[in-house]
């Protein structure tokens, strides 16, 4: 079966990411995977300068502030980057895996699984939005699909 | 020439490898023991001599255990250099620093691993119910391991991508690197891949492990160990061998560094770090990319090498595939690469099989000699925070 067949077969709602290595999280980092649960893209912001910043950290490497909050993110980007894992395979993931490197909208770049399109429809600069599938009470996974068109 | 004042005061005065392998059939500790030790003999210096022992992190001996075996009483200067395949010639740097400022007169660097028999570092994580113990590596892995970035060839694959993107690179020019390098291994008798050369097709036909990098892109899997004395230029002078001064030597790490291959940097297409690296080396040792005779650069993966040849000068930004096509780093070429055959042909010792081949080319002893070798460029890992040294003939 080629891979295009395999992906067309696939339900895409139900996603198991059971296996996987979960987040380590610290208070620096735990609004992001709390926001997932609540379906929200949190991205972090310098209350200081505003500069957003993702993966978070403690402090603005623009202006040093130790304050910050967070925004919602549309979920809206493009494909920065990507690539097709193939074995050796990492528990709890379908396979072979798309993973992308997405560029927010919003200016910050974020590494997640694109969904239901087969790798050979990719490429760099396409559209895609987020979804997000619940695997756990305490555990949502975002996930990002190609807008068609 | 040169204002820094590590610049050209340490030497390298002792070398030695293991055989390379895919299960070496003994313990890493006994690796890097016989290592030290034919390095020491090398060098004409006895193990009670020594005060100064370093290895790189990812390495499993400890320092304690690697001493009392070798029958070194007592150290003034211990260290593991961190960032894995990027301390590797930190460990040379550390050590000229230690010797130049008086922490230690000899100083011995290792690197032994079973990593094909023992300990794959290319393999991803097993299953884990409950959430990674919270290192500060752990922290920067949340970012990717949940979404099945967990091997070096994931991360440096969305680089791969986006410069292959950018600069119009195909899968065949990285094949071309590949190619190169095991040209050289195919007369290197310590090579694993001695006497198999291999063709572009073969490289095509070899099956994605992460997408754009094929199996033939990247680096061996490899047992092995390999060790350097390192002295001062003055005591260097009454050893037998022909030393191998440290004309310059640094660290290097570069901006928003997330894991390996940050993908948060604004521009993800070069080798910033290595980038760092060369200026400093540049700088301490007065030479430019023109006064090398050849470059051992870390080859993990074979599109490092293209980023390193952009990084260092030795090509522009968006025309190392086309240096490589021109020839430039095989034999007889403008900057002869990887000349034992590098990790995808000779051995994976994570970078330090290289440094060997670079004293043995300036010792001129090497299989694949570059005619009148007299100064080399090294590497450590590229995309991660990293090190280098230019090395002379003394």
């Amino acid at each position: 079966m080629t891979i295009s067949t395999v992906y067309d077969s696939v339900d895409w709602d139900t996603i198991v990411t059971e296996g996987r290595v979960l987040p380590a999280r610290t208070a620096d980092s735990e609004y992001f995977w709390n926001g997932l649960i609540e379906h929200r893209l949190l991205i972090q912001r310098c209350t200081g300068c505003q500069t957003l910043r993702h993966p978070p950290g403690p402090m603005c490497p623009q202006c040093q502030s130790l304050e910050w909050d967070t925004v919602d993110s549309a979920g809206s980007g493009s494909l920065y980057s990507w690539t097709v894992v193939h074995p050796p395979y990492a528990p709890g993931f379908f396979q072979p895996s798309i993973v992308g490197l997405v560029a927010l909208d919003e200016g910050v770049r974020m590494v997640a699984n694109v969904i239901g399109t087969p790798p050979d429809a990719l490429n760099v600069g396409a559209q895609v939005s987020v979804f997000f599938a619940d695997q756990a009470e305490d555990w949502t996974v975002p996930q990002f699909r190609l807008v068609a068109g | 020439m040169s204002v820094a004042p590590i610049a050209g005061r340490a030497a390298i005065v002792g070398a030695a490898t293991t055989e390379f392998s895919k299960n070496s059939g003994r313990s890493e500790l006994r690796l890097a023991v016989e290592a030290i030790s034919a390095a020491l003999r090398d060098a004409g210096i006895e193990p009670a001599a020594v005060d100064g022992l370093n290895s790189f992190t990812m390495d499993n001996n400890e320092i304690t255990a690697v001493a009392r075996n070798l029958g070194v009483p007592r150290l003034t200067f211990f260290a593991q250099t961190p960032w894995g395949g990027g301390g590797g010639c930190g460990t040379l740097t550390h050590a000229a620093a230690a010797i130049t400022s008086g922490l230690a007169d000899v100083v011995v660097c290792f690197r032994a691993m079973n990593e094909r028999s023992q300990q794959r570092l290319g393999q991803p994580p097993a299953s884990s119910a409950s959430p990674a113990m919270v290192t500060g590596r752990a922290l920067d892995n949340a970012w990717s391991q949940p979404f099945g970035i967990s091997t070096a060839a994931s991360m440096m694959a969305l680089a791969a991508r986006r410069h292959m993107h950018e600069y119009g690179v195909t899968s065949e020019d990285l094949g071309r690197v590949t190619v190169q390098e095991r040209d050289y291994a195919a007369t290197n008798p310590n090579a694993w891949f001695h006497g198999r050369p291999l063709t572009l097709d073969e490289h095509q036909a070899s099956r994605m492990i992460a997408d754009p990098l094929r199996l033939l892109d990247c680096c061996q899997e490899s047992d092995g160990a390999v060790a350097f004395v390192v002295t001062s230029i003055e005591r260097a002078r009454d050893l037998p061998s022909t030393p191998v001064v440290i004309e310059a030597a640094t660290q290097g790490a570069g901006s928003n560094h997330v894991q390996m291959a940050t993908p948060y940097r604004e521009d993800i297409t070069g080798a910033e770090e290595i980038e760092n690296v060369g200026r400093v080396l540049w700088r301490q040792s007065g030479r430019t990319s023109a006064d090398v005779d050849l470059a051992i650069l870390y080859d993990h993966f074979s599109f490092a090498v293209l980023a390193q040849l952009e990084a260092l000068g030795f090509c522009q930004r968006g025309e190392a595939a086309e240096f490589v096509r021109s020839g430039a780093i095989g034999r007889g070429g403008q900057l002869p690469v990887n000349t034992n055959g590098g990790q995808l042909g000779e051995a994976y010792i994570h970078g330090f099989n290289g440094i060997a081949e670079a004293v043995r080319q300036l010792r001129r002893t090497a299989p694949n000699q570059v005619a009148d070798a007299s100064a080399a460029l090294v590497t450590s890992g590229s995309h991660v925070p990293t090190s280098g040294v230019l090395l002379a003939r003394g």
